[in-house]
């Protein structure tokens, strides 16, 4: 019986160091896998305080940028600092309502705005599309975190065409 | 009461029986210099941003937004404080716009805006009067920095030169019509021309 009750010891101690010692190597190579993420902190050691990046400039060019895919919310190229989009006013329909695009020039928001839900449109922008920044956003002038790899439908469809006559 | 008066004017109206004329006209001479040296000294106290934000009015309504914006925080660390915009600075201008202030301490002693949510009641009325204002003096207090002869345009967005060489170039708008609500935030702007 004594024997017996050393040798379970015995087992569920090779048992225990076992696990851990396979939740170690398991972390260690979780961690590689983590600092293969791109982060803001890019490899920093966790006991370490990273160097902080300067806060690049918003692009403030007024050149209309492609969109990436058809439904894309075009982005905003010029600053917004300060604007107001609350209860009492949004800045951003000073420009781009319909009332004021003439004297503007600036695009007008989109006719998909004034819709609600069922689609039925409205005389004024719909309530669910004020928040403009919700959906469109300005863009700075940074270096990509990562590299992106998003081919558009256009160049895809293309591609297949040129390889199929090339066939 | 009636009799102390008399004799107050009486002393007044008469002569000097005692005092040389040097004397009093040297003594009136510094007695004047000491109380416009005080009014004036007075008179900067009160232009002063420390003075404006001592009454909670102005310091946890309109100081907290100014504190967000350009005026308050930038690149080359100019700031613009309260008397820069909204005091005129040249003296009879200055005289005026301090003699209209004496409303406000009316207001500041019966509490018409003591609280953030009286302020934004009278908000809309409140920033008409400076709209108008700058309005009327071709926004004065914006131009005692921002001066039109140096502006380069080289250096401004395509959106700004443009309009600036345009519009306020030939004097068809002034800086208020369209910076509105760049130091504190906007009130309802429903029937405000350009919004």
């Amino acid at each position: 019986m004594k024997n017996l009750n050393l040798a379970s010891i015995t087992g569920l101690t090779v048992l225990v160091l076992a696990l851990l010692f396979s939740s170690f190597i398991a972390s260690a190579a979780d961690k590689s896998e983590i600092n293969t993420l791109a982060t803001l902190r890019d490899h920093t050691e966790i006991t370490e305080q990273k160097e902080p990046v300067r806060i690049p400039n918003v692009v403030n060019k007024d050149i209309k940028q492609k969109r990436n895919y058809p439904m894309q919310p075009p982005v905003i190229p010029h600053t917004t600092r300060s604007y107001e989009v609350n209860m009492n006013n949004n800045k951003c329909l000073s420009c781009h309502s319909r009332q004021r695009t003439e004297e503007s020039q600036a695009p007008m928001v989109s006719v998909t705005h004034f819709m609600n839900r069922d689609g039925n449109f409205l005389a004024e922008i719909s309530p669910r599309r004020y928040f403009c920044n919700q959906c469109h956003v300005t863009q700075v002038d940074a270096e990509p975190l990562v590299e992106n790899t998003f081919t558009d439908m256009h160049s895809l469809m293309k591609k297949k065409v040129t390889s199929a006559e090339n066939d | 009461m009636k009799n102390i008066l008399l004799i107050g004017w009486r002393t007044l109206t008469k002569p000097s029986g005692y005092y040389s004329l040097g004397a009093l006209v040297i003594g009136g001479f510094i007695a004047g210099i000491i109380f416009w040296g005080g009014f004036n000294t007075a008179l900067d106290i009160t232009n002063t941003e420390e003075f404006c934000i001592s009454c909670h009015e102005m310091e946890n309504n309109v100081y907290e937004e100014l504190k967000t914006t350009i005026h308050f925080s930038n690149r080359s660390g100019v700031r613009a404080t309260c008397p820069d915009c909204h005091v005129p600075h040249k003296w009879t201008d200055k005289i005026a716009r301090k003699m209209q202030a004496s409303k406000e301490v009316w207001g500041a002693i019966f509490g018409t805006i003591n609280t953030r949510e009286k302020f934004l009641v009278h908000r809309k009325r409140l920033a008409q009067n400076e709209w108008e204002r700058l309005k009327a003096n071709d926004s004065l207090e914006c131009r005692n920095c921002h001066n039109f002869d140096y502006m380069d345009f080289t250096q401004q967005s395509e959106r700004a030169a443009y309009q600036h060489s345009t519009a306020l170039a030939s004097g068809e708008k002034t800086c208020i019509d369209c910076h509105k609500g760049i130091a504190h935030q906007l009130p309802d702007m429903k029937g405000v021309e350009g919004w």
